[in-house]
C-alpha cells in the first residue's frame, strides 16, 4: 500500500504542466504504484477565494475512490470555520492552507485561529513550504516560501493540532523538529518529496535523527515527477515495516483520526 | 550501460569531514541505479582554501590529482574532467595537458569567467585539438549576477559554442536551478550544445520539453548532487521514450562526444 499525501489536480498558472487532470493523475499513480492520493485543487491556491475549488474537489473524489480530498481553507474570509466541519463530513484526511499565496501572515491572527480550530476539530492541517524551486519561479509568482519559524510558532497554538508539512528540505525540517519539544514534534509529519537522497543522504540522516514515524510518502505531482520519492526509498536499506510506515501507515494514522473514510469508500479501497 | 556525465567527488582538503562517506555513498547508490561510469570533477578545494567557483591553481592541481588517483583506483567506474580556471591562462593550458595526458576525458569549466569571454577561447581550442568535450556550469536564465560565481546561461554558452563548432559542450544541469524554459529556447539551434539532465529539479513537463525542443540526440543523463532525482528522471524517460532513444540519453550520446575508448563498453 502506498499513499501519496501530496498530489494536485488542475492547471498551474505559471507554466505548462502535463497530466493535471484526475484521469492523468490516476495514470501516473498506476505508473509508480501509488494506491491512494490525497489531492488538492491546484488552481484555487491562487484564487482570491481558494475554497471555491472545494466543491469540484469533493465531486471528483466521490467519483474516484483512490483519491481523497484535501480542501483549502482561507481563514481570512468569512465563514471559513464551516469549511473545516465540511471537510470532516466529506472524509478529508486534512485541510490545507497556503498563507503566503493568500497574502496572509503565516503566523498572523488568521492562521492562529485556523490552527486552533483544527486542533479543536482534530483535523490535520497541511502546509506546503513551497510549490516550486525558488530559482525558477515566474517573475510574477512572488509569494514567499513558508518559513520554519511559522511551523514552530503555530504548533504551539493548540496542544492537539497536527501538521502535515510538504516540500520541506533537511535544514528546514531539522530547524523545526529540534526547535520544538518532543511533544510538539510528535504532532508534525513531513513528506519526503523535497529531501535529498544520496550522495548527501539527507533522508537517511533524518530517518535516523528525527525518526521514521515522522515521515510520509509525498510527491508533489504533477508539478514534480512522482518517480523521485519512490527512487529515494529504493535507495535506502529499509526493512519492510519501516518502508510500510513511510509509504502508508504513518499517513493512515493521520487520516484515521481526522476523518474516517465514508463507508462506501472503505468498502472499495483496499488498505 | 549508463553514464553519469555530471558527478563530483570530495577529498581530504575539502571542508567536509564526511568526504569519504559521501564518495562511498555516490558509488554505492550508483551500483543500485546501474551507473556504469561516473564522469566526475572536483572543484578545487570546494571552498576550503579558495572559492568553489574561483579555485586557485594550487587547489585545482590538488583536486585534479586526487580525481586522477580515484580514476586509477576504481578502474572503469570513474572518469575525470580536468578543472581549470581561465583567469590563470598559462596554468589552465598546462593543467589541461597534464590531466588529459594522464587519462582524463573532458574539461570542466565552472563559473570563474563568463562563458562568452575571450579568455575561454584558448581552452576551447585545446578541447578541439584534444577531441574532448567541455562541461560548462550553467545558471538557467541568468537574470543578474549571483554571489560566489561568475555564472553563465545558455545564451552565453551558445556564443562560445558558435565560436568553436568543433567542440561539443555539455550545458550543465538543466534541472539545477533557474528557468530551464529559457535555456531550451536558447540552446535549440546550437547543434554542438548537449543538455545534461542532472540537478535536483524534477519538474513535471521538463523532460517532455527537452525531448521536443532539443531532441534525444542532444540529451545526456546525469545526476550531479542528487542521485535520487537522476534515477527518477531515468525511470520517467523509460516511460517516455522508446528503448533505442532511451539508450541515446543513457549512454550512447555520451559515448559519441567523449573520446573514443573513453568508456570500456562503448
Amino acid at each position: 500500500m502506498r499513499i501519496d499525501v501530496n498530489s494536485f489536480v488542475g492547471a498551474y498558472p505559471f507554466r505548462r504542466v502535463p497530466g493535471t487532470s484526475p484521469d492523468a493523475l490516476l495514470a501516473a499513480m498506476d505508473r509508480v504504484a501509488v494506491d491512494q492520493a490525497w489531492i488538492s485543487h491546484l488552481p484555487s491556491v491562487f484564487w482570491r477565494e481558494p475554497a471555491a475549488g472545494n466543491p469540484w474537489l469533493y465531486n471528483t473524489t466521490r467519483r474516484m475512490e483512490r483519491l481523497r480530498p484535501v480542501p483549502a481553507v482561507h481563514p481570512g474570509l468569512p465563514g471559513w470555520e464551516q469549511l473545516v466541519r465540511e471537510a470532516r463530513d466529506e472524509g478529508a484526511p486534512a485541510v490545507r492552507c497556503d498563507p503566503t499565496y493568500y497574502g496572509l501572515d503565516p503566523t498572523g491572527p488568521e492562521l492562529r485561529a485556523l490552527v486552533a480550530r483544527c486542533g479543536e476539530e482534530s483535523m490535520p492541517l497541511l502546509l506546503a513550504v513551497r510549490l516550486e524551486d525558488a530559482r525558477q519561479r515566474h517573475p510574477n509568482d512572488r509569494a514567499g516560501e513558508l518559513p520554519p519559524w511559522a511551523i514552530r510558532t503555530l504548533i504551539r497554538i493548540h496542544p492537539a493540532v497536527r501538521f502535515l508539512v510538504t516540500h520541506a528540505e533537511r535544514s528546514f525540517l531539522e530547524e523545526v523538529h529540534f526547535g520544538s519539544t518532543p511533544e510538539e514534534a510528535a504532532r508534525i509529519w513531513w513528506d519526503i518529496s523535497w529531501v535529498w537522497g544520496p550522495p548527501e543522504d539527507h533522508l537517511q540522516t533524518l530517518l535516523g535523527s528525527v525518526g521514521i514515524g515522522r515521515f510520509v510518502f509525498g510527491t508533489g505531482q504533477p508539478l514534480r515527477l512522482p518517480e523521485t520519492s519512490v527512487a529515494k526509498l529504493d535507495l535506502l536499506d529499509l526493512g519492510a515495516d519501516e518502508r510500510s510506515a513511510i509509504e502508508s501507515k504513518n499517513a493512515a494514522s493521520i487520516a484515521s483520526s481526522a476523518s474516517p473514510e465514508p463507508k462506501s469508500r472503505r468498502s472499495r479501497v483496499a488498505t | 550501460m549508463l553514464i553519469d556525465v555530471h558527478a563530483h567527488f570530495l577529498h581530504d582538503r575539502s571542508p567536509r569531514n564526511d568526504w569519504r562517506e559521501r564518495n562511498a555513498s555516490r558509488l554505492r547508490a550508483g551500483e543500485r541505479v546501474g551507473i556504469t561510469v561516473h564522469v566526475a570533477s572536483i572543484l578545487g578545494s570546494w571552498g576550503a582554501t579558495s572559492p568553489i567557483y574561483f579555485p586557485s591553481p594550487d587547489d585545482i592541481e590538488y583536486g585534479n590529482t586526487f580525481l586522477l588517483n580515484l580514476q586509477r583506483a576504481h578502474g572503469s567506474r570513474i572518469r575525470g574532467y580536468a578543472v581549470v580556471n581561465p583567469n590563470f591562462q598559462r596554468h589552465a593550458l598546462a593543467e589541461l595537458d597534464r590531466c588529459l595526458d594522464a587519462g582524463m576525458i573532458g574539461i570542466k569549466l565552472a563559473a570563474s569567467r563568463r562563458a562568452d569571454d575571450s579568455l575561454l577561447d584558448p581552452i576551447c581550442r585545446a578541447a578541439a585539438d584534444r577531441g574532448v568535450p567541455v562541461l560548462h556550469h550553467i545558471w538557467q536564465h541568468r537574470r543578474r549576477d549571483y554571489p560566489g560565481q561568475e555564472a553563465s546561461d545558455a545564451v552565453e554558452l551558445g556564443a562560445l559554442a558558435s565560436r568553436h563548432p568543433r567542440v561539443n559542450f555539455l550545458l550543465a544541469h538543466i534541472a539545477g536551478g533557474g528557468d530551464w524554459i529559457h535555456t531550451l529556447a536558447a540552446a535549440r539551434d546550437r547543434p554542438n550544445v548537449f543538455l545534461d539532465l542532472s540537478g535536483s529539479g524534477v519538474d513535471g513537463g521538463m523532460l517532455e520539453a527537452c525531448v521536443t525542443q532539443i531532441g534525444v540526440e542532444r540529451l545526456v543523463w546525469g545526476c550531479d548532487l542528487t542521485i535520487d532525482t537522476g534515477w527518477a528522471k531515468l525511470r520517467y524517460l523509460q516511460h517516455l521514450l522508446p528503448a533505442a532513444e532511451l539508450e541515446l540519453v543513457a549512454w550512447r550520446n555520451a559515448a559519441r562526444i567523449f573520446p573514443r575508448n573513453a568508456f570500456l563498453a562503448d
